[in-house]
């Protein structure tokens, strides 16, 4: 364990050692920068056969994203872990360019390229003010009840009349003014922190003697968030919030009963969604069998396979292939887009990016000295990893097919924002724990 | 906690190697299975959503290319001439199989071969234009030539250079107007698809290669040249006696002339009146089955020909003749049979091969096949391969290669080429071919009447020839046939066939 002032060479200067991990991170942006920029440009000649004309303005964008992003860690948390902001601009580097190369050929998409480029920029203007002002994170536990409820509210905006906004199909809109936004992408966040705050305090009495009356609250958290999902339609999140909670509860209570339970509350939820709505069964039957109807509901899925089989292990090449062929490819399916024009190299890149990243949140985790950094820095992790999961495998039909943004690569303001806010919380907690002595007990634990 | 923590990492890894694994399905092992699937239109609607390759002809006459439309695809196919070169060019259709040079010149039409995709580094990178342009050796004023002289009959007509084996002209009616397949509205293509394959006269089919007819006459060229090749058949020896029947051996009904009428004499004198009786005798008693065989094989027959165009039918010779009989008394009409000195003896099926010698029974040539006999004995015995697409160049001009001239056979020693280019030259000169003939010109020919045994009789009247320039060699080997016309005498084949091949050879010579 690397611990600030631990470093074995005593003479190294403090300053020194803590902005280690700034230097090792402007490396590894750099490959990022260089990867980005080259892939944009290769999209371009796919696509035109001509250097873009927006080319020094895209560049400056993306370097002056970076730049930025990585002098505000450097000035507001210079211990922080160096490979999640690279990781992270790497998959938005990569969706961006996806999203430029698709722009023109989808459906209402001229706009696109230039909306994210803006979306990203407020996302890492969100970065930042969470850096700023969430200092340290344990500041989160005073306000867990506010948390909480502000995460229920905002899970219940899109159901307010003259806020709420139904888009194809999913009730998860509000509008504010011209701007729509996901209020669910922002309420994870608040959630995962009210979970971790309340079982800090709940994971004594949990550790010793479940009583039903401790269950309460999470229960209230548990099936009014589920509730609102599944009359939102909305079964990606749904899975996503329920994950997360029972893995925040394991980790917290550290009891395997945990997880059977969960399972079997699962299994229960699943059967009774199975049979209680239609859209929740004709996401089973296209999961089961897309080609049994692969004109209509099964075309997306059955498109997605098509785009991954052209792209083969190399790809067809950046702007080579036909991803638009493909219904919302920009943002659920950005993932097929990718595995057609870069082939199994780039989505194993992708794969391994978010296992990277989760690689580093729950390294966070473990050497996180407070009980409530550890179980927040894992329910964030977890947020990450299966909202990521859950939307490739169901591109990739490992799993049923719900849609949900592929954090930092699909499309999406609120989906980007969030993540930024995500990852900025983060990497706080990664540069709290350098300047804080573990507790006995953790350190303890975390030898075993 | 971190117990628990480490084993959440745990579960995270093997949910990305599930993903992990299931891509690898996906992109790599199962890929080629989902890019074959039949509802998947990818490689289709690529193919058409660029601009693909002209085929021109030698004369650069524009026998198809693209042309942009936006919608439904970006690009369609276009055919100018119509009917004229679609058993040649086939094809390309969004709803239809692609059929001829667009079906097997498809990567090179659409650029999509590694030499055309890389010629240079940069290529990687940029979006150039890769496509190749198909040059033919069909001659477009040859080619009209022979539509117009064939008209509204059933027919085929095959010329090619044997010098070369470049086919200059090869037109089939009926034909069918390829634009109509190639309409990018399906429901259009499908329905004039739907017209064409229920036509009993199959206009779909490019019959110059792909169908087999009986070659009658024609065939007693084979015969010939398998006589001359023996040694025991020479320009003016032996004569066969004049005769009106031929009754084979051991047994059979007897082959008799056209309109019961006799004839004999040398080789020159038979072939110029095409006497059944003489090439019946021929075949069954002097050259016998193994040499008939060997040759109607060097020939080409029972040979998938090795033309560049797709499904090609192969000519057909029979080869089942039985055991030779003991060298007994044969006798014919009551009377002691003497065989003549050398001859090859008598044979179970003797009888069938005095019917296959002179091109009946079952016997079955394409007019390429019989264009192919002709080249052979008009260019030394050599059969060269036939071709029909001279050379690829891409956009700039660069060429992305040419078809070398080679031998497919060699079907007959230069010398007997020599004893059946003569006599074919006097069949053309004053047989029955006369109406091939053209002033100025070196013609050889043979006709043929293929009785098709129906009441009222009808026949395929063909010919088959070669001209050149007077004393230099033949450049162009030509077959005709015009299917069902009315009639059974061996006048059909010179009164029908032949001036459509002399307006062919004209044409040819013009330029």
């Amino acid at each position: 364990m690397t611990v600030l002032g631990q470093a074995p060479n005593e003479r190294v200067s403090p300053i020194y050692a803590v902005l280690r991990p700034r230097r090792v991170e402007a490396g590894i942006l750099v490959m990022v920068a260089v990867v980005v920029v080259v892939a944009y440009v290769l999209a371009s000649l796919g696509n035109t056969a001509s250097i873009p004309a927006n080319f020094g303005p895209f560049l400056g964008w993306m370097l002056a994203l970076g730049v930025v992003a990585h002098v505000a860690v450097r000035r507001l948390a210079p211990g922080a872990d160096p490979v999640i902001l690279p990781m992270a601009l790497l998959l938005n580097g990569l969706g961006y360019v996806m999203i430029a190369r698709l722009a023109e050929h989808v459906p209402g998409g001229s706009d696109l390229a230039g909306l994210q480029a803006t979306w990203t920029a407020v996302g890492v203007f969100g970065f930042i003010v969470t850096l700023v002002l969430i200092r340290p994170v344990r500041i989160l536990v005073d306000y867990r009840y506010l948390l909480g409820a502000a995460g229920l509210g905002l899970l219940v905006l899109p159901f307010v009349p003259g806020v709420g906004r139904e888009i194809r199909g999913a009730r998860i809109w509000a509008s504010l003014g011209p701007i729509n936004l996901q209020p669910g992408e922002f309420a994870k966040i608040a959630l995962a922190a009210f979970f971790a705050a309340y079982l800090v305090d709940a994971r004594d009495l949990l550790r010793n003697r479940v009583e039903l009356r401790d269950l309460v609250p999470i229960g209230i958290a548990w099936a009014g968030s589920l509730g609102v999902m599944v009359f939102q339609r909305d079964l990606g999140s749904s899975l996503m919030f329920f994950t997360v909670f029972i893995v925040v509860l394991w980790v917290a209570s550290e009891r395997t009963m945990v997880l059977v339970l969960g399972f079997g509350l699962f299994v229960v939820g699943a059967v009774f969604s199975w049979t209680q709505f239609t859209h929740v069964q004709q996401r089973v039957d296209i999961w089961l069998d897309p080609w049994a109807d692969s004109r209509d509901t099964g075309f997306q899925i059955v498109e997605a396979s098509f785009a991954l089989a052209d792209g083969g292990l190399t790809g067809t090449g950046l702007g080579q292939g036909e991803p638009d062929r493909i219904p919302i490819v920009e943002s659920d399916f950005i993932f097929a887009a990718i595995g057609e024009e870069l082939g199994l190299a780039g989505t194993t890149a992708v794969l391994m990016a978010f296992l990277v990243l989760i690689g580093s949140g729950l390294r966070i985790a473990l050497r996180a000295a407070r009980p409530f950094d550890k179980l927040f820095a894992v329910g964030l992790t977890t947020l990450l990893g299966v909202q990521a999961f859950i939307i490739m495998g169901g591109v990739l039909r490992v799993v049923p097919l719900t849609g949900i943004t592929l954090p930092f690569v699909s499309y999406g303001g609120s989906s980007l924002i969030a993540n930024y806010v995500l990852l900025a919380l983060l990497l706080r907690l990664s540069h709290d724990q350098r300047s804080v002595r573990p507790e006995n007990s953790s350190r303890n634990e975390s030898m075993s | 906690m971190n117990r628990r923590i480490r084993h959440l990492g745990l579960a995270f890894a093997v949910l990305y190697v599930v993903l992990f694994v299931q891509l690898n399905r996906v992109q790599f092992f199962g890929a080629e299975r989902l890019q074959e699937h039949s509802i998947n239109s990818r490689g289709l609607i690529r193919e058409f959503g660029q601009e693909r390759g002209s085929i021109l002809s030698a004369d650069g006459v524009v026998i198809a290319r693209s042309v942009e439309i936006g919608e439904p695809v970006d690009f369609r196919r276009e055919y100018p001439e119509g009917d004229l070169y679609a058993h040649i060019a086939g094809y390309q259709s969004l709803n239809v199989a692609a059929t001829g040079l667009e079906r097997i010149y498809n990567d090179e039409l659409a650029g999509v071969t590694g030499e055309q995709q890389f010629l240079t580094f940069a290529d990687f990178f940029i979006d150039r234009d890769t496509t190749a342009t198909l040059h033919l050796t069909i001659r477009d004023d040859v080619q009209r030539a022979a539509r117009e002289a064939l008209g509204d009959r059933r027919g085929s007509v095959v010329a090619l250079d044997p010098r070369t084996g470049a086919v200059v002209a090869m037109w089939t009616w009926p034909s069918f107007d390829p634009n109509l397949l190639a309409d990018p509205d399906g429901f259009a293509a499908n329905a004039a698809f739907e017209v064409y394959l229920n036509d009993s006269s199959d206009p779909l089919l490019a019959k110059s290669y792909r169908e087999l007819f009986f070659p009658g006459s024609t065939f007693k060229l084979v015969t010939a040249a398998a006589g001359v090749e023996s040694s025991m058949i020479g320009a003016f020896a032996p004569v066969f006696a004049v005769s009106d029947a031929y009754d084979p051996l051991p047994a059979g009904s007897p082959i008799r002339n056209f309109a019961g009428g006799s004839c004999g004499g040398d080789l020159v004198e038979v072939l110029r009146v095409s006497c059944n009786t003489a090439f019946a005798e021929m075949g069954a008693e002097w050259v016998g089955p193994e040499r008939m065989i060997e040759t109607a094989e060097l020939f080409g027959f029972n040979q998938l020909p090795p033309i560049d165009l797709p499904n090609a039918a192969t000519s057909r010779f029979p080869t089942d003749y039985g055991v030779r009989l003991a060298d007994v008394d044969f006798y014919r009409g009551g009377e002691d049979v003497i065989l003549a000195n050398g001859a090859v003896g008598i044979y179970e099926n003797s009888a069938r091969l005095a019917q296959t010698s002179i091109g009946q029974n079952d016997v079955a040539a394409t007019p390429l096949q019989m264009a192919l006999v002709a080249a052979a004995i008009a260019n030394n015995g050599q059969i060269m391969v036939p071709y029909v697409v001279q050379e690829l160049t891409g956009a700039d001009g660069t060429s992305y290669g040419t078809t070398e001239e080679r031998l497919w056979r060699q079907a007959l020693r230069p010398s007997s080429a020599d004893v059946l280019r003569a006599a074919m030259v006097e069949v053309a000169a004053n047989g029955t071919a006369r109406n091939m003939a053209v002033d100025g010109l070196m013609v050889g020919g043979k006709t043929g009447t293929a009785q098709l045994g129906t009441d009222p009789p009808n026949s395929h009247a063909w010919i088959v020839g070669f001209a050149g320039t007077e004393g230099g060699v033949a450049e162009l080997a030509i077959a005709v046939i015009v299917e069902a016309q009315e009639g059974a005498s061996e006048q059909t084949g010179g009164v029908v066939a032949a001036p459509i091949a002399r307006a062919v050879i004209e044409a040819y010579f013009s330029k």
